[in-house]
């Protein structure tokens, strides 16, 4: 066992740093010290730096563009891209159904789908939760029924995030009402902007944005083709696929940011003659926080270090995704204790209200409120950890 | 990096691990709970033929030349049997200051039977009023001839009851919170002057109070530089601290473990109470704070050799305080999951509650630690 850095880690260290300081734009780069705050325009611009690079999917095997790293050059790359608080690619194409079409696609899906996800060229989302299908995602309800070479979708899928954007979605139909209902899920692809019959509604959520969407699919018919794995074979996918989601979500990086921010505003915050950096009891309450994260990042590493490239980690992935959501949200509570009297601005407020970098904070905050729900709410991996970890008695 | 044991890594985990289920279980610690001198010489013998002592010192005091973390490996697995033996007095703490400041001669003389498991050894650093701080030391060594002549009290000197010989933290000058002025000296338990009254803590381990008269110390009882032991100190304090850590790992993994086992076969309202969801959650958030304190124990493990002092105390705090915060939890909840059965002296699980509880507290609290952290160079940048 061994956690230092070998001589080419750090070169390799010192390669992305002086990389990312030359490749970002220079408006990129402004946003970057104002709050990093990126509209989708700016991520999908960065995508296509990264992937100009062959960095646009450090997750993925060499043969279908990874770039071929360890998992400590993984590692290194997440924290050198978290330093220079450079955008965060969308993680359903890159983090989700690109690792997932790796390990169940078709050759001819492969082909079709991959070189587009990792050049950022088509986006995604993911249809996965329906009004009554939320924590029992099995007993989901939109309907995909057979009609020649075609399934001809019907139904309701919500809290898409950001479906208004994505080119594609990937989603879970039932195929089958006859037996168990984890046996009648079949794992479609579809076109959202040249299939008639999906209609997207972003709704605003508590953060002020439209960050989720309800996606309606009325007669939408998706060729045959266009399904993963067999009939009625779906949720295993499923199931593999959140094992990806919830290590995208325990943001250990996004962690490391905010340690970053909640220092800055510290020490820009004026308390009395000095400021809150100099009192004893706030750097307490950040050093707790920052502890978390350490412990946090060994079992990131150590989770990545187990899993095969391009395959989803086993379930002690739960740990992350309940430790990295809850420290994720005790952080921008902390950031709002910063704040003080400015915890009550919102992102609308006239320029000079707060620094430009702390307009988002507290529709962050807000936001971030979602995260400890979705990609399987805590509650649901504490069942798994429970069932598939300690073995624990079904109810 | 590398997550990986070594193969012999995994056989030193292996034979001690056998070692622990079929020699020291905790039959025999509760048997040592109630000798007098709370440990076993044989066992230590034993541990010293084996090599367990001396893992991570050089061959020429008879050590392996191991690294920490192989060291941190083996208490681990004596976490998961309680062994009693005084390995984190005796090796870590004083062990680390003889290797680290001993002459040759000390080093010959103190060094390498401790290491063979023929004598045992303590430091004697905590006084009533210094709490954490290393630094604060009323205890005075004045000098005397050739020599000097220490006075004061120590107290919780963890194996002071048995060892043959005693590292004593005395001032040569200063004040009481000088960071300069503090001088080790090798004390023998037989020393005129000297007063040891045995305890026996609330987790069954042995140490000493100790009341030093006037004894009197020649210049070859010096260990070390002369008003410069601070930096020695607080670098095997560190060591102890992650030893600690390591040491309650395999007791957090045991308490957890048997909780598991006790809800899969514990029944009530006619069902095996684990399938109740909120006993199953309560578990399921155990276990991720083992493994978070897993992960926080090798990183400390690791830094535990490391020359900067800065990044050692980064490491070492932090897994002293998610073992303080995260433990904690695992430790109230796996009594609260037995529920009744666990709060008896005949159940085990009481036994390992209360080493893990010492063991927290020992050498610097979350309180301390988190005060430390945030109080390192670059904190606030």
């Amino acid at each position: 066992m061994d956690m230092t850095f070998s001589a080419e880690d750090e070169r390799f260290r010192q390669e992305v740093r002086g990389w990312l300081a030359e490749a970002m734009p220079e408006p990129l780069k402004e946003k970057a010290s104002n709050g990093a705050h990126y509209t989708p325009d700016d991520v999908r611009e960065w995508h296509r730096i990264l992937h100009s690079k062959g960095w646009a999917a450090p997750n993925w095997p060499e043969r279908h563009g990874g770039p071929g790293w360890d998992v400590t050059k993984r590692f290194i790359f997440g924290e050198e891209v978290a330093r220079a608080q450079a955008p965060t690619l969308s993680p359903f194409g890159i983090g989700m159904v690109g690792p997932l079409l790796i390990q169940f696609g078709s050759d001819e899906q492969k082909q079709r789908f991959l070189p587009k996800i990792l050049s950022g060229e088509e986006l995604w989302c993911q249809g996965y939760s329906e009004p009554n299908a939320g924590s029992d995602l099995a007993s989901l309800q939109l309907r995909a029924d057979r009609d020649g070479d075609e399934y001809v979708l019907n139904g309701q899928k919500t809290w898409t995030s950001a479906a208004q954007y994505a080119d594609w979605i990937f989603l879970l139909a039932r195929t089958d009402s006859s037996g168990k209902k984890q046996e009648g899920i079949t794992f479609l692809l579809a076109d959202m902007k040249n299939t008639e019959g999906i209609e997207v509604k972003p709704f605003l959520n508590i953060d002020g944005t439209p960050a989720f969407a309800d996606t309606y699919f009325t007669d939408a018919r998706v060729p045959q083709s266009n399904r993963v794995g067999p009939e009625g074979g779906g949720w295993s996918m499923a199931k593999a696929l959140l094992g990806h989601e919830r290590t995208g979500i325990g943001g250990v990086s996004e962690a490391a940011r905010w340690i970053a921010r909640i220092k800055r505003i510290a020490r820009d915050t004026p308390v009395g003659t000095a400021t809150l950096a100099d009192d004893p009891a706030f750097r307490r309450r950040i050093a707790r926080l920052q502890i978390r994260h350490r412990a946090l990042s060994m079992v990131n590493y150590r989770t990545l270090a187990a899993a095969q490239l391009g395959h989803a980690p086993g379930p002690e992935s739960s740990i992350l995704k309940i430790v990295g959501t809850e420290l994720g949200q005790e952080l921008t509570e902390l950031a709002m204790d910063a704040l003080g009297h400015s915890a009550q601005s919102w992102f609308d407020a006239p320029a000079g209200v707060v620094p430009e970098y702390q307009r988002w904070i507290s529709s962050r905050f807000n936001y971030l409120r979602a995260s400890t729900v979705y990609g399987g709410s805590n509650e649901i991996q504490k069942n798994i950890i429970s069932k598939h970890i300690l073995g624990l008695p079904g109810a | 990096m590398n997550f990986e044991l070594s193969k012999e890594q995994q056989m030193i985990v292996g034979s001690v691990a056998g070692f622990v289920k079929d020699e020291s279980n905790v039959e025999r610690f509760r048997d040592m709970r109630e000798d007098e001198r709370g440990w076993d010489p044989e066992v230590w013998r034993t541990m010293g033929e084996y090599g367990w002592l001396g893992i991570a010192f050089p061959e020429q005091y008879g050590g392996i030349d191991g690294s920490f973390l192989d060291m941190a490996l083996i208490l681990e697995q004596f976490g998961r049997g309680l062994v009693p033996e005084p390995y984190i007095a005796s090796v870590v703490l004083a062990g680390s200051l003889v290797l680290e400041l001993g002459s040759d001669d000390q080093k010959n003389g103190l060094l390498a039977p401790m290491l063979a498991g023929e004598a045992s050894l303590a430091l004697a650093y905590a006084e009533r009023q210094s709490r954490y701080r290393l630094e604060d030391c009323l205890t005075t060594a004045s000098v005397e001839g050739d020599g000097y002549r220490i006075s004061g009290e120590k107290v919780w000197v963890l194996n002071g009851h048995a060892a043959d010989s005693i590292l004593v933290v005395a001032r040569t000058s200063g004040e009481q919170l000088d960071r300069d002025g503090l001088t080790l000296f090798v004390v023998p338990s037989d020393a005129e002057g000297l007063e040891r009254t045995a305890v026996r803590g609330m987790d069954g381990q042995r140490s000493a109070m100790l009341s030093l008269n006037g004894v009197a110390a020649g210049p070859e009882q010096v260990l070390g530089p002369v008003g410069g032991a601070l930096p020695a100190l607080e670098w095997a304090l560190d060591r102890a601290a992650a030893a600690a850590c390591a040491e309650a790992q395999g007791a957090l993994k045991e308490l957890l473990d048997r909780t598991v086992d006790y809800l899969k076969n514990r029944e009530q309202f006619g069902v095996k109470i684990g399938s109740f969801q909120a006993l199953q959650h309560r578990a399921a958030e155990m276990f991720a704070e083992v493994e978070l304190c897993k992960g926080t124990m090798i990183l400390a493990a690791l830094s535990a050799d490391l020359e900067d002092p800065a990044e050692r105390a980064a490491e070492i705090s932090a897994a002293k305080v998610q073992l303080t915060d995260g433990g904690w939890f695992v430790l109230e909840h796996a009594l609260q999951l037995h529920g009744g059965i666990a709060l008896t002296d005949e159940q085990d699980l009481g036994l390992f509650f209360k080493r893990v509880r010492v063991l927290q507290g020992l050498f610097g609290d979350a309180d301390h630690h988190v005060d430390r952290f945030q109080a390192l160079p670059g904190f606030a940048a």
